[in-house]
């Protein structure tokens, strides 16, 4: 039941409004995961109103974007949806190489798919197990943790870290992937749609689960339009619109893979699409993998973007001012005095950075396309007219992440 | 030992022991997760790590049942009064572990709106680095803040009293200090505590 | 349609109130204040522009051959053809105000209140402009360039609780 949003704010006058109490929901509640706050109007259990009250994690991500370089801003764009940070900073550099104009490596290309659809199963099996969690279904939750720790390996492997791997650099990666990892991959890949399949049959035809979700937070075609929708929430409701395939970016374009859309705009429909997009997402990293092209993954040295490899620093003196070059503040890179929009397909919807360089390696403004803020405003006209306990349903199938949502 | 009249199945000990030995080993955790480091408390508590090996599974989201707050994440500027009337509304005796730089220090977010480590505002017991620490770390330092109890606690919570007998409440660390009219506050603005130039509120 | 249809429609009924620029495949309008809410309402309702897709703002204080202060962009998409168009428009001090496009896309709500949190930039006709990330009691703007990365000592402004009063 969609409303307009004068109804969502005024509430009713006279003699109903007796009936009419307040409850706070957050902002520390165990259900919203992280931290964001709603005052809920009641009458009896049903939701009159529902005024979200954010900025309880707000860090000055965006302002902190104008005092680090380009490289040095990536591990603090790993901690905005820390849920799937490659794919953060895959939207970061995708901006960057856009205003720089870098034309990447095959290699790096394939490996950069590869993390944003292990990041994509792993945003959404985070965003299915914690909702399954709030409904009262404890164990799809560590089943879904189980599958999680492995992808962990696996960025650990690659970079060193297990939650921020700060793997991409401008024109390329940290370092190149090893026989292992792609064996890590490979084994991933190939264990997963059985660990898939115990979620699905755990929860998909489970009688709580439907009852919960169905027909829960109903999101029409044109209002996830109207509201700015994309992703997971707008292919729910009947939006066809998926950057992976409508502006391919990186090696997009080569992989076969389905856009997985739902007509209902439910709860239920939010977590079926999820699901199958975890599915999908593993044919393609089967498919990059099995394909991974050889050669570098960093751009061409002689352009001057990436850091020279440490022989060259050590024993050369041109790797040496190459990387004075870099490293010092005063020179860095040369941008174009220009501003640019880079979007990819986060597994939470479009992630876009709007970038302004001045010229130096700093930006002069970094602005995030934060998908989990714009749905997170979704939220009162999803709920209104529903009962207090279907607050962790819509939440949960929203996936709101506080750190992108408050920055 | 073997008192008199006493079987021998029958141990003898000190009381304030016993209450140390039953806290330690039943901790009852308050997850306060406000970012990244909260997905890694999760991570701690699902099967791989499993918390419960510890006897801290037990995570209640009411600061009224709980002993031990974990503070995973950043803390900003609006969610510090809520982390203060978190931290009272828990009874005695309660610890508190500041999970990850940005709690223990403000870790990367040398920013405007976070605050540069918690304790600042409320004691802490146990600090784990690590941005985010990894689940071992966090179990390690739940092992330690066994042994502080096991060592320093007594029944009646005097370890916590004597900290009255100091002149001073502890003193942050490391404090900047800005220009007294630069003060804009964002909370209680009459209650505020404003720092002195030698670091006294 | 393409981007040289719809310039060439804009051109039609605005005349040459506008210019445009292009960037990479970044194809921008720059429209005027007083202009930007009917080039909006004319690109929503006459080119498809269904969607909203990003609203932010900038303080261009310190940026090299600056005129305005403060800029404001529109990212719309049309999501039956994927075409994208960025708009944009800048406002000054002392009082900054833009026309709010709630009534045009209720996606731009939370941006619009974003935006004015964090600039100060006023969108006259939104419904409910408050802060929205920091709090209500907040006096400062802190995105602005003249605004220090470390605050003005808002951080460490809090009573302290030490552990016997706990």
């Amino acid at each position: 039941m969609p409303l307009e949003l004068a109804d969502a704010i005024a509430l009713p006058e006279g003699p109903e409004r007796e009936y009419l109490w307040t409850l706070n929901f957050g902002p520390q509640h165990p259900a919203t995961h992280t931290t964001l706050r709603i005052i809920l109007t009641l009458d009896g259990e049903t939701i009159v109103k529902a005024v979200p009250d954010i900025g309880y994690l707000h860090s000055g991500f965006e302002k902190l974007g104008e005092h680090l370089d380009y490289n040095q801003y990536v591990t603090i764009v790993d901690r905005k949806n820390y849920i799937s940070p490659v794919a953060n900073e895959i939207a970061w550099f995708a901006a960057v190489e856009k205003l720089m104009g870098i034309e990447l490596t095959p290699r790096c290309k394939y490996l950069r798919v590869i993390f944003n659809e292990l990041m994509r199963i792993h945003d959404h099996l985070l965003c299915c197990g914690a909702a399954a969690l709030d409904l009262g279904g404890f164990t799809a939750f560590l089943y879904a943790f189980n599958q999680k720790e492995k992808i962990y390996d696996i960025c650990e492997r690659a970079a060193g870290q297990r939650f921020h791997p700060s793997y991409l650099r401008v024109g390329g990666l940290l370092a190149d992937v090893d026989d292992i990892w792609i064996d890590m991959v490979r084994k991933f890949v190939r264990d997963f749609p059985k660990a898939w399949n115990d979620i699905v049959r755990l929860l998909n035809r489970n009688r709580i689960f439907i009852e919960r979700t169905k027909d829960i937070g109903v999101l029409s075609k044109e209002d996830a339009i109207n509201l700015s929708c994309t992703g997971p929430i707008a292919r729910a409701s009947g939006v066809v619109r998926d950057l992976r395939k409508d502006e391919p970016y990186l090696a997009y374009r080569d992989f076969d893979f389905k856009v997985v859309c739902a007509r209902e705009g439910d709860c239920y429909a939010r977590y079926l699409v999820r699901m199958e997009e975890m599915l999908e997402s593993c044919k393609i990293i089967h498919q990059a993998i099995e394909n991974l092209p050889p050669g570098p993954v960093n751009v061409d040295a002689n352009s001057k973007v990436t850091m020279p490899n440490q022989l060259a620093v050590y024993r050369s003196i041109e790797g040496l001012i190459h990387h004075f070059e870099l490293i010092m503040s005063n020179r860095q890179w040369h941008t174009p005095v220009e501003e640019v929009y880079a979007a990819i397909e986060s597994p939470n919807g479009e992630l876009g950075y709007y970038v302004i360089a001045d010229g130096s390696g700093v930006a002069y403004r970094t602005r995030t396309r934060p998908p989990s803020f714009i749905h997170f405003a979704v939220f009162p006209y999803l709920i209104v007219g529903h009962q207090i306990s279907d607050v962790v349903a819509v939440l949960g199938s929203l996936n709101i992440i506080a750190a992108e949502l408050d920055r | 030992m073997a008192l008199a009249g006493v079987s021998e199945s029958v141990m003898v000990t000190q009381l304030d022991k016993l209450a140390n030995w039953v806290r330690k080993n039943s901790l009852w955790p308050m997850p306060f997760a406000t970012a990244c480091c909260g997905i890694e408390l999760m991570a701690t508590g699902a099967s791989r790590h499993d918390i419960a090996r510890f006897g801290a599974e037990a995570m209640r989201f009411s600061p009224r049942q709980c002993d031990l707050m974990i503070v995973a994440g950043r803390i900003a500027m609006k969610m510090l009064p809520v982390l203060q009337r978190i931290w009272l509304q828990m009874p005695e005796p309660k610890w508190c572990i500041s999970m990850g730089a940005c709690a223990s220090s403000g870790g990367v977010f040398d920013t405007y709106a976070v605050v540069q480590g918690i304790d600042r505002f409320i004691p802490v017991d146990v600090y784990v680095p690590g941005c985010p620490p990894r689940p071992e770390q966090l179990l390690r330092s739940v092992l330690d803040l066994q042994e502080k109890i096991q060592r320093t606690g007594t029944l009646m919570g005097k370890e916590f009293q004597e900290q009255r007998l100091w002149p001073h409440p502890p003193r942050p660390l490391a404090i900047e200090l800005p220009p007294a009219e630069e003060i804009v506050a964002p909370g209680d603005f009459t209650s505020a505590t404003r720092l002195q130039a030698d670091g006294r509120p | 349609m393409t981007h040289d249809e719809i310039l060439a429609k804009l051109h039609a009924k605005f005349g040459e109130t506008f210019t445009t620029s292009e960037f990479r495949d970044n194809r921008r309008i720059i429209v005027p204040a007083e202009r930007v809410y009917a080039v909006l309402e004319f690109l929503k309702e006459q080119c498809g522009f269904d969607m909203l897709v990003e609203l932010g703002g900038a303080d261009y204080l310190h940026y090299p051959h600056a005129t305005d202060r403060y800029g404001v962009w529109y990212v719309l998409v049309n999501t039956t053809t994927g075409v994208r168009l960025i708009v944009k428009t800048f406002t000054n001090d002392p009082e900054p105000t833009l026309p709010s496009v709630f009534a045009l896309w209720k996606g731009a709500d939370w941006m619009e209140r974003e935006v004015y949190d964090m600039y100060g930039v006023v969108f006259d006709g939104h419904p409910d402009l408050r802060r929205i990330l920091l709090p209500d009691e907040f006096t400062a703007f802190p995105l602005r360039k003249d605004y220090p990365m470390r605050g003005r000592g808002e951080r460490h402004n809090f009573p302290v609780i030490t552990r016997p009063e706990s």
